[in-house]
């Protein structure tokens, strides 16, 4: 492991900020990169969060610190006032309360489309298989794809696929929703149409995390964005703000890359 | 030509042999799965005996494995499983030691085809809040069994022909009567040599046929 000290510190912080998910002096390493810094990081109910930066700064590492996909080497997180436990029965259930929607979709490519979206209520919230099978109908038709319920994700298409994606976390009936990059693998044509679930979901006051570069996303559904370079929370700002009028040079810097493609 | 073949049980031997392969097929495909689940467990000291047994097991000769069931288990330990007679004590003991044996092969073949499961699933069925146990039996194994039908049915093609050595610890299958039937029909060796090996293709054959008919229809599209 890497040199550097840290002191385990899995207490609250002192003034306790209440907070749908707080993220206190968070430090993660990957062998010696040090690739979580001092992360302070708020969200209250209800709040949408774009998380922006350049690659390799972090992003994804900080959204699955959050339901601990990637345990931390130090700091605090709580979800709904509840600090994340360790691996196990609890961890697991704190996990269904915390939804995640990936890059890749990670579908389950042995089930179909409705079983990808009762799975986890049947062996995880153990609801009755009819309910399950009509809250995914529901959510499917939200999402858009009520036609495919009985294809394999093979056969979707990749804005489909990240619909179902979208549905299947839903269907836990989360807290908050992460996003991590969910746009980035789709062709370009398929883009508008996870967008527009992502935005309606955000109207209907769901907490959300959203790693994205969709500026016209952020613009219309973010209360907050969040820039990241290097490990480390760079700047907080409305989306206006920091569109418009960023403060940092790592930010200036980087939209300008960004705004010229 | 083949009078000689009347004075033999030559399908009862068979049998024999049919019966072994089942039942370690069977076993071998149980014990196999729980060591793979093993060797991906997230706690070290079982991922730690999966590996052991592997490879102490696999590179051990098959003869070794039954010679010391038999005298350890058995001769030296008094262990019958529930055998009564000796020639039934000597079945399952054979039984055992083919399972140890060939389950290794299983849990190689398995690892190979958990290892084509995309990590994002078992990740996405983590963050759903399925235990791991739940993510193994209801995301990794049905994947990674689809796609390892071909290479498992190579371990059973194997083990049928393997059960052959269950012949050293005096099981009457197959091999053993074919031993007694070189030493008594030496002027038709050849034949005798013959029949045999068209005996265990017809085992083999068809599983080989029907397995790789399987592996085609419940193959994953990814
Ligand atoms: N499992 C891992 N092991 C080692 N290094 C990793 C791992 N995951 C990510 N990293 C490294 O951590 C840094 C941040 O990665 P990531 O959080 O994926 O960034 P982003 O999502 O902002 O592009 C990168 O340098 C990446 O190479
Ligand atoms: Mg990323």
């Amino acid at each position: 492991m890497s040199k550097v000290s840290v002191t385990k510190d899995a207490g609250p912080p002192e003034s306790a900020p209440s907070g749908l998910v707080v993220l206190d002096n968070v430090n993660k390493h990957f062998g010696a990169l040090h690739v979580l810094q001092d992360i302070d990081l708020t969200i209250a109910r209800g709040e949408v969060v774009v998380v922006i930066g350049p690659s390799g700064s972090g992003k994804s590492t900080l959204c699955r610190t959050i339901n601990r996909l990637e345990p931390i080497d130090s700091g605090y997180i709580a979800i709904d006032g509840k600090p994340l436990p360790a691996e196990g029965r609890e961890l697991a259930e704190l996990r269904a309360d915390v939804g995640m929607v990936f890059q890749a979709f990670n579908l389950f490519a042995h089930k179909t489309v409705l079983e990808n979206v009762t799975l986890g209520q049947l062996k995880v919230r153990k609801t009755e298989k009819q309910e399950a099978i009509a809250n995914a109908r529901k959510l499917l038709d939200r999402v858009g794809v009520a036609n495919q319920a009985d294809k394999y994700p093979a056969q979707l298409s990749g804005g489909q696929q990240q619909r179902v994606a979208i549905a299947r976390a839903l269907a836990m009936d989360p807290k908050v929703m992460l996003f991590d990059e969910p746009t980035s693998a789709l062709d370009p044509e398929m883009i508008n149409e996870v967008l527009e679930v992502m935005q309606q979901l955000a109207r209907d006051g769901m907490t959300m995390v959203v790693v994205t570069h969709e500026m016209g996303f952020a613009r219309s559904a973010a209360n907050r964005v969040v820039f990241m370079a290097d490990g480390r929370i760079a700047e907080e700002a409305t989306p206006d703000q920091f569109f418009s009028n960023p403060r940092s040079d790592r930010a200036k810097d980087f939209l300008s890359k960004i705004l010229h493609h | 030509m083949f009078d000689f073949l009347d004075q033999y049980d030559l399908w009862d031997a068979f049998w024999v042999t049919i019966k072994l392969t089942i039942y370690s097929g069977i076993g071998s495909l149980i014990w196999g799965t729980v060591l793979a689940a093993m060797r991906v467990s997230p706690v070290p000291v079982m991922r730690a005996f999966g590996t052991t047994y592997i490879n102490t097991v696999r590179n051990t000769p098959l003869t070794v494995i039954m010679v010391a069931t038999s005298l350890g288990l058995f001769q030296t330990m008094q262990i019958e499983l529930g055998g009564g007679d000796s020639s039934e004590t000597g079945f399952r003991l054979a039984v055992l030691a083919l399972i140890a044996y060939h389950a290794c092969f299983v849990c190689e073949s398995l690892r190979s085809g958990i290892n084509t499961v995309p990590v994002g699933q078992a990740e996405a069925a983590r963050a759903l809040g399925l235990s791991f146990f739940q993510v193994l039996t209801l995301i990794v194994l049905p994947q990674a069994f689809r796609s390892v039908v071909a290479p498992l049915a190579n371990v059973l093609i194997a083990l049928t022909k393997n059960t052959t050595v269950a012949a050293a610890i005096g099981v009457t299958e197959a091999a053993a009567l074919m031993s007694t039937m070189v030493e008594n029909e030496s002027d038709v060796i050849l034949l005798v040599f013959a029949v045999f090996a068209f005996g265990f293709i017809c085992l083999t054959l068809p599983v080989g046929l029907l397995l790789g008919w399987v592996s085609k229809r419940v193959a994953v599209k990814r």
